[in-house]
């Protein structure tokens, strides 16, 4: 799946602008942004549920502008699950199914069990739904409504209203954010099995940068309807291309010195750089560069996170091991920055400064 | 003074709150229903001092004779004529200016008052003006007939017609209370539930209706078909404006019989026996209504 210049405006404001996005046959895409950047829309735009006002949309090297999501053969799961409240499980599954391989009057009741033909499609529906439900762990609840079920189970059943088809493309739109913490956590690597499985390509939407760092092989940061950058997980995190892509990527959001901030010890190559360092860069120790009072601390067990203020009242964030001792709040740490570790960014345009190690 | 136990402040609570209603249920509701069905089995007339027991004669009277057989019939006419039309109508609008709102939204909106405007209006009021225009020389309906080479009818005094054409107005005055529940019920349905039909290859228009609003539209029908039903049963303002049950009892219906031998011969028992056929239908109906609540519609 290929997206060229693709450009959506609704009315006058512009949802999309010029957005490439090459989806390579079996990777795992995370699409990641925040609320309204467009993600969304490139999705469904990718789904055929929607039309880019300009730009190419190229399905395996063919132009789909002007087919219909069915005739694409992809699958989308919706962050509401979108399950037929009025439908069993079994007939959720069955629905993409029986749309393909019965006609209108086979659908029927009663009289659909009188078209010729129809009884080996429902012999054949019914195999490939129970199969599919197998996999997913749904044996048990292929009798009951949705409404009945747990979070957990719809997004199974999502999950296999897509799988049953064997679709060419996977679109999973936020799948997992109406989950808790922890099925969040199990379903992602489900997900993860799920695409090795099928080898085909998923694209997933997410906000969450720690879920798409988990699962993607590609990660396409959008900012306001524009790609910021397209990469590995590793690439994003360790050369983010923009002040913006750095800030989103990484569990504790990153720091960034402003030659305004005073200590000037980062770039002495570029002295007007803005100069961004992590969190987990960035650790107490005794032989530390520059100082700054402590003001809070949350244990976490493995680590500890250390909210800081320099002299100058810039606030910052430090990681320190699980074991660090911290003194009492107000006291003056020196906070010492692992080398290479440091990304320079130009002040004005936020652009990476190529100059730097890592 | 003694503190009260919570226990017993949580009963007074609920006293307090649901009394009143109680009360006023069983004053205004269950006690005149009981004087009804005990008058229903006398032969009362309004104003006399006495009564005398005559068991069911006044339902068999209802029942057997040619009068009352006729208002029944009449009604159930009626009502089969009038509830499926109106409510597949009142559908069929709602979904088309549904649809409409996307791409002309001011006009979809300028229709919804024009069909809602005969809900709002006063029904007796426009029985008038129903009466100017089905006037057998000077109505419009029977000027337009003319001019475009059909018979003019007697829509009003013709016993073959008059029912069906009360049956049209019927229509025309609940067409629009449907539609705004049809509209409600339709805003209600997902948007992502009608994108997945269509990735699921429930995209025409046909099976979209089929697999996604018609099912989720269930609890609405529901409720529009039973408030079509209540209405329809009730008939009796166009009757009593336009026809007064005429000609020859040919529009004679349950309520309009009811009001006829209560309130015009005071024949408080044959009445009362009326009401309380009326008030089983309708009780019937609401019963029905509960059950398929319970059962279908919440999808369980």
């Amino acid at each position: 799946m290929e997206l060229k210049a693709v450009t959506r405006r609704f009315d006058q404001s512009m949802v999309l602008d010029a957005v490439d996005v090459t989806i390579v046959e079996g990777s795992f895409t995370a699409l990641l942004g925040a609320s309204g950047c467009g993600k969304s829309t490139t999705l469904r735009i990718m789904s055929g549920l929607d039309r880019p006002s300009d730009g190419e949309v190229l399905l395996r090297g063919v132009d789909v502008a002007d087919r219909t999501a069915y005739e694409r053969n992809v699958a989308m799961v919706f962050q509401s699950y979108a399950l037929y409240p009025h439908l069993t499980v079994f007939q959720n599954i069955a629905l993409p199914l029986t749309m393909r391989h019965l006609g209108a009057l086979g659908r029927f009741p009663v009289v659909g069990q009188l078209v010729p033909g129809s009884a080996e499609a429902r012999r054949l529906i019914r195999s490939t739904v129970e199969t599919t439900a197998e996999s997913l762990g749904l044996s048990e609840v292929l009798s009951r409504k949705p409404n009945s079920l747990s979070g957990g189970q719809k997004q199974r059943v999502a999950l296999g209203r897509a799988l049953v088809r064997d679709p060419v493309l996977f679109l999973l739109d936020e799948p997992l954010s109406n989950l808790d913490a922890r099925l969040r956590v199990r379903m992602r690597a489900e997900l993860v099995a799920l695409h090795k499985r099928t080898e085909k390509p998923f694209v997933y939407v997410t906000h969450d940068q720690a879920e798409a760092m988990a699962m993607a092989d590609q990660i396409i940061v959008m900012i306001k309807g524009k790609v910021a950058q397209a990469g590995s997980p590793r690439d994003l995190y360790d050369r983010p291309a923009t002040m913006e892509v750095a800030s989103f990527i990484g569990a504790n959001s990153i720091n960034f010195f402003r030659p305004e901030d005073g200590w000037t010890g980062l770039r002495a190559q570029a002295p007007s750089a803005v100069s961004g360092v992590r969190p987990e860069h960035l650790a107490p120790s005794s032989t530390g560069q520059f100082g700054a009072h402590l003001e809070t601390v949350e244990f976490l067990g493995s680590e500890t996170i250390l909210g800081l203020r320099t002299a100058k009242g810039k606030q910052l964030t430090a990681i320190a091991a699980g074991d660090y001792a911290a003194p009492t709040p107000g006291t003056e740490i020196k906070l010492e920055v692992t080398p290479n570790r440091v990304h320079l960014f130009d002040p004005n345009s936020g652009q990476r400064l190529c100059a730097e190690g890592a | 003074m003694r503190p009260i136990s919570p226990t017993l402040r949580s009963t007074l609570t609920n006293a307090w709150l649901a009394g009143p209603a109680t009360l006023a249920l069983l004053a205004f509701i269950f006690v005149p229903v009981t004087i009804v069905a005990v008058l229903s089995l006398t032969d009362y007339q309004f104003g006399a001092r006495s009564f005398g027991w005559v068991g069911l004669d006044n339902y068999g009277k209802l029942f057997g004779s040619t009068l009352g057989r006729r208002a029944i019939t009449n009604t159930l006419i009626y009502a089969a004529i009038v509830i499926p039309v109106s409510v597949g109508f009142g559908l069929l609008v709602a979904v088309g200016l549904f649809r409409m709102s996307d791409w002309a939204p001011r006009l979809s909106n300028v229709l919804r008052s024009v069909y809602f405007l005969p809900v709002a209006a006063t029904l007796v009021a426009m029985s008038v003006s129903w009466q100017m225009m089905l006037h057998p020389s000077l109505g419009v309906v029977n000027q337009t007939l003319i001019a475009i080479g059909g018979t003019p009818q007697n829509w009003l005094s013709d016993r073959g017609l008059v029912l069906y054409t009360l049956a049209v107005i019927g229509i025309w005055q609940s067409i629009g209370y449907n539609m705004v529940l049809f509209l409600a019920g339709l805003a209600a349905i997902p948007a992502d539930l009608y994108d997945a039909a269509e990735i699921d290859g429930a995209g025409g228009n046909w099976s979209r209706f089929w697999t996604v609003t018609w099912p989720l539209l269930g609890p609405t029908t529901l409720f529009v078909l039973v408030i079509t039903a209540t209405n329809a049963f009730r008939v009796f303002e166009t009757v009593a404006t336009l026809t007064k049950g005429g000609p020859a009892f040919a529009s004679d219906t349950l309520v309009y019989a009811l009001y006829r031998e209560g309130f015009i011969y005071f024949k408080a028992g044959y009445a009362s026996a009326i009401t309380m056929v009326f008030f089983a239908v309708l009780l019937t109906l609401t019963l029905i209504q509960f059950r398929l609540v319970e059962r279908r519609v919440h999808y369980r």
